[in-house]
C-alpha cells in the first residue's frame, strides 16, 4: 500500500469487541489523589484522544494500562487479563499492549536495528533472521529503513519517535498506547511522526493517546476523552467533543488550546 | 555534523618557527605562566639528574655485597641476587617454574578476556577459558597430582600470590557487587535490608579487621577438627571487602540510567533480568567503568595487607629478602622501588585499559 492510498483510506469502523475495560479505577499517590473511580471502556480497533490539563491523570492513566503504574482500587482488564499484582498476567499484558513514550526510550547502546529486533527475540523468541526482517519491514513502514544500522544519538527527534513507534509495532501489538508522543519534537518533526500515527490508525490499530494535537483527534478519533483533576469529565466523538462541549471545564481548556 | 566543520588552517612556517610559536603560546604567554615555566624547569633540573645518577650511573647489577658497597648509587645487585625470592617467595625452589607458568597462563587469560571488547568473536570464549584456567593454574600451584609435587599454598608467595589474590578477587567480587548492587535497589524488604546491611558493615571495617577476623577470630567458631585454608580466608575477606565498594560504584551507574529505559523494557515485555541484562546493566557498567577499576586498583594494592596474616605477597617477598642475610638490609630502597614499579606497572595498565574501554565502548553512539 502506497502512502498516498492510505491516507485517502478512511478509517474501519472498531469492532463491538471491548479489548480495555476500566472499572471505577482509583490510585493514589500518597494523599494525593490522581485517578478518580475512572470508566472507560475501549473496543477493539478504536482510537481514542485522551486530553486535559497537566496534572490532569491522563498520562497515569494510559501508563496503568500495562502496568507501569499501579492503581488501587478498581478494575482494569485489558485484553480479556485482568491487571492486577499477578507478574504472569502483567508479562501476558505487556506482549500484547506497546507504548510510545515522549522521550523515546530508545536504547542508546544498541543500534536501530538492535532497538527494533530486541523484544521480537527475547519475548516473542522469534528467531534472528525472521525478527531483522520484521524490524527492516517497520522500519519502512516509517520510512527509515536507511537509518537502520545507526544509533539512536545520530538521529533527530523526528526519527527517533518515528524508531520508537516502529519499535513497538515489531512486538506486533493489539493495542498501542501513545504518551504524548510528539511533546517532546521540534515543531517542524511533528508532522512525521503524525502522518505514521494516522496511517496506523487507519489500518486499524485500537489506539489509546495522550495528545494535545487536536487536528489529530479530529481527523482520526473515534472518541476524545477530556480529563481534568484525576476524573473523565467529558467524552465523546470528535464533532460533538469540539462543535458542543458540554461542561465549562471542557470549554475553558478548548478556548485555552485552540486560541493560539 | 563533523564533516561539516571547517578544519584550522594548516600550520605555516618551517618546523624551527612553529616549535618558537608553540613555546611561545604554551610557555610563555604571561608573565606568570613563563614564571611557572621556569620554576618548573628548575625543579627538575633539581630532582631528575641526581636520580639517574642513582639509578642508572652509580648503580651495579652485580649480584654481591662487595660490589654494592664499592658504589654510591643504587645496588640492583640486591634485586639480582634475589629475584626469585622476591618474585616467587618461599615456594621450593627446584619447583618455580610451576608459579612462573601459572602466571603466564593467567596473563593470557587476561589478555585474551581484555581483547573482547574489540574482537567479539572471543566474547564466547571468555567463561570456557576460566573454567579450564584456574584448575590449571590450581593444579599448577598446589600439584599433588600429575607427577607434581604437592605445595602448601602457606608456601606460595611473591608475584603470583599478588596476583592470584587480586585477579580470583575482582572475578568473584564482580557479580557479588552486582548482585549487591541489584539488591538494595530491590523491592521485597528483606532482599534490600540484608543487602544494605551487608554493604554498610563490610564497608565500615578497614580491610585489615576483616582479614584479621577472617585469620583469628573466624576459626574460633569452627567446630573442633573443622578448618578452612588460610589463604582461602584471606582470598573470601578480600571478595567480600571489595564488593561491598563495588555495590556502591554500581548503584551509582544504575541510578544514573534514566527511569524511561526501565519503562521501555517493561513496556515491550522484557522480565526483570533481561531487562537488567540486555539494557541497563550495559549502560551502567559502561557509565561507571573509572570508579570500578578505580576499586580494582585499590583492591590490587590492598592485598599487600595479607602480610599480617602472614602470607608473603610481592611486598612481603620483599622484606623477606631483605631480612634473609643482614648484609642486604640497607638496600631495603632499591627493594621497595622495585616492588613500586611492578605494582606501578600493573595499575598503570589497568588505568590504560580502563580509557581504552571507555574509549571503545563509546564509538558509534552519542554523537
Amino acid at each position: 500500500m502506497t502512502a498516498t492510498e492510505t491516507m485517502n483510506k478512511v478509517a474501519p469502523p472498531p469492532s463491538d469487541e471491548d479489548v480495555i475495560t476500566i472499572n471505577k479505577a482509583n490510585k493514589w499517590y500518597g494523599n494525593f489523589h490522581v485517578l478518580k473511580d475512572v470508566d472507560l471502556t475501549v473496543r477493539k480497533g478504536e482510537r481514542i484522544v485522551i486530553c486535559g490539563p497537566s496534572g490532569s491523570g491522563k498520562s497515569t492513566l494510559i501508563r496503568c494500562l500495562n502496568r507501569l503504574e499501579a492503581y488501587q482500587t478498581g478494575e482494569i482488564t485489558v485484553d480479556g487479563i485482568l491487571l492486577g499484582d499477578d507478574v504472569k498476567n502483567i508479562e501476558a499484558v505487556r506482549r500484547e499492549v506497546c507504548m510510545v513514550f515522549q522521550h523515546f526510550n530508545l536504547f542508546p547502546h544498541m543500534t536501530v536495528l538492535e532497538n527494533l529486533t530486541l523484544a521480537p527475540i527475547w519475548v516473542r523468541k522469534t528467531p534472528k533472521k525472521e525478527a531483522i526482517e520484521l524490524a527492516m519491514h517497520y522500519l519502512q513502514r516509517v520510512r527509515i529503513a536507511e537509518q537502520a544500522h545507526k544509533f539512536p544519538g545520530q538521529l533527530s527527534g523526528g526519527q527517533q519517535q518515528r524508531v520508537a513507534i516502529a519499535r513497538s509495532l515489531c512486538m506486533q501489538p493489539k493495542i498501542m498506547l501513545f504518551d504524548e508522543p510528539t511533546s517532546a519534537l521540534d515543531p517542524e518533526m511533528v508532522k512525521e511522526v503524525l502522518d505514521v500515527m494516522v496511517e496506523l490508525a487507519k489500518e486499524g490499530m485500537t489506539m489509546l493517546c495522550v495528545t494535545h494535537e487536536m487536528g489529530f483527534a479530529k481527523e482520526v478519533a473515534d472518541r476524545v476523552v477530556f480529563m481534568d483533576a484525576g476524573e473523565i469529565v467529558e467524552m465523546g466523538e470528535p464533532h460533538d467533543f469540539f462543535d458542543n462541549p458540554k461542561s465549562d471545564r471542557t470549554k475553558l481548556f478548548l478556548s485555552q488550546i485552540l486560541s493560539h | 555534523m563533523a564533516n561539516s566543520l571547517k578544519l584550522p588552517p594548516g600550520p605555516v612556517g618551517t618546523v624551527g618557527q612553529r616549535s618558537v610559536t608553540w613555546v611561545r603560546k604554551n610557555l610563555f604567554n604571561s608573565w606568570f605562566n613563563s614564571l611557572l615555566t621556569l620554576l618548573s624547569i628548575a625543579f627538575v633540573l633539581w630532582i631528575v639528574p641526581p636520580i639517574i645518577e642513582w639509578a642508572f650511573v652509580n648503580s651495579t647489577l652485580t649480584p654481591s655485597i662487595d660490589a654494592c658497597r664499592a658504589v654510591t648509587g643504587a645496588c640492583w645487585g640486591f634485586i639480582n641476587a634475589n629475584l626469585r625470592l622476591i618474585l616467587f617467595g618461599v615456594y621450593p625452589y627446584d619447583e618455580q617454574w610451576r608459579p612462573l607458568l601459572a602466571m603466564i597462563v593467567l596473563f593470557g587469560v587476561i589478555i585474551a578476556s581484555l581483547a573482547g571488547v574489540k574482537y567479539p568473536r572471543m566474547q564466547k570464549l571468555i567463561i570456557p577459558m576460566w573454567v579450564v584456567g584456574i584448575p590449571v593454574i590450581a593444579i599448577l600451584m598446589w600439584g599433588g597430582m600429575l607427577g607434581l609435587t604437592y605445595v602448601q599454598n602457606s608456601s606460595w608467595g611473591g608475584l603470583p600470590l599478588t596476583l592470584i589474590l587480586s585477579t580470583i578477587g575482582i572475578v568473584f567480587a564482580f557479580p557479588l557487587g552486582l548482585l549487591l548492587a541489584l539488591g538494595r535497589q530491590s523491592n521485597m524488604p528483606a532482599i534490600k535490608t540484608l543487602s544494605v546491611v551487608y554493604i554498610e558493615v563490610i564497608r565500615g571495617v578497614p580491610l585489615i579487621t576483616v582479614l584479621f577476623m577472617a585469620s583469628v577470630m573466624f576459626p574460633l567458631f569452627l567446630p573442633d577438627g573443622v578448618s578452612i585454608d588460610k589463604l582461602l580466608r584471606a582470598q573470601i575477606g578480600i571478595i567480600l571487602f571489595t564488593a561491598a565498594y563495588l555495590a556502591e560504584v554500581f548503584r551509582g551507574g544504575l541510578q544514573a540510567v534514566p527511569r524511561g529505559q526501565f519503562e521501555a523494557g517493561d513496556s515491550l515485555g522484557l522480565s526483570y533480568w533481561q531487562s537488567m541484562r540486555l539494557i541497563i546493566l550495559p549502560q551502567a557498567l559502561r557509565l561507571v567503568i573509572p570508579p570500578t577499576v578505580n576499586s580494582f586498583i585499590s583492591m590490587l594494592k590492598d592485598t599487600t595487607l595479607v602480610v599480617i596474616i602472614g602470607l608473603f605477597d610481592l611486598l612481603g617477598a620483599v622484606k623477606l629478602a631483605l631480612r634473609s642475610d643482614p648484609a642486604w638490609t640497607r638496600y631495603y630502597v632499591e627493594g621497595y622501588v622495585f616492588a613500586a614499579a611492578i605494582f606501578f606497572l600493573i595499575c598503570y595498565s589497568m588505568g590504560r585499559y580502563s580509557a581504552y574501554l571507555e574509549k571503545e565502548l563509546r564509538k558509534g553512539e552519542r554523537r
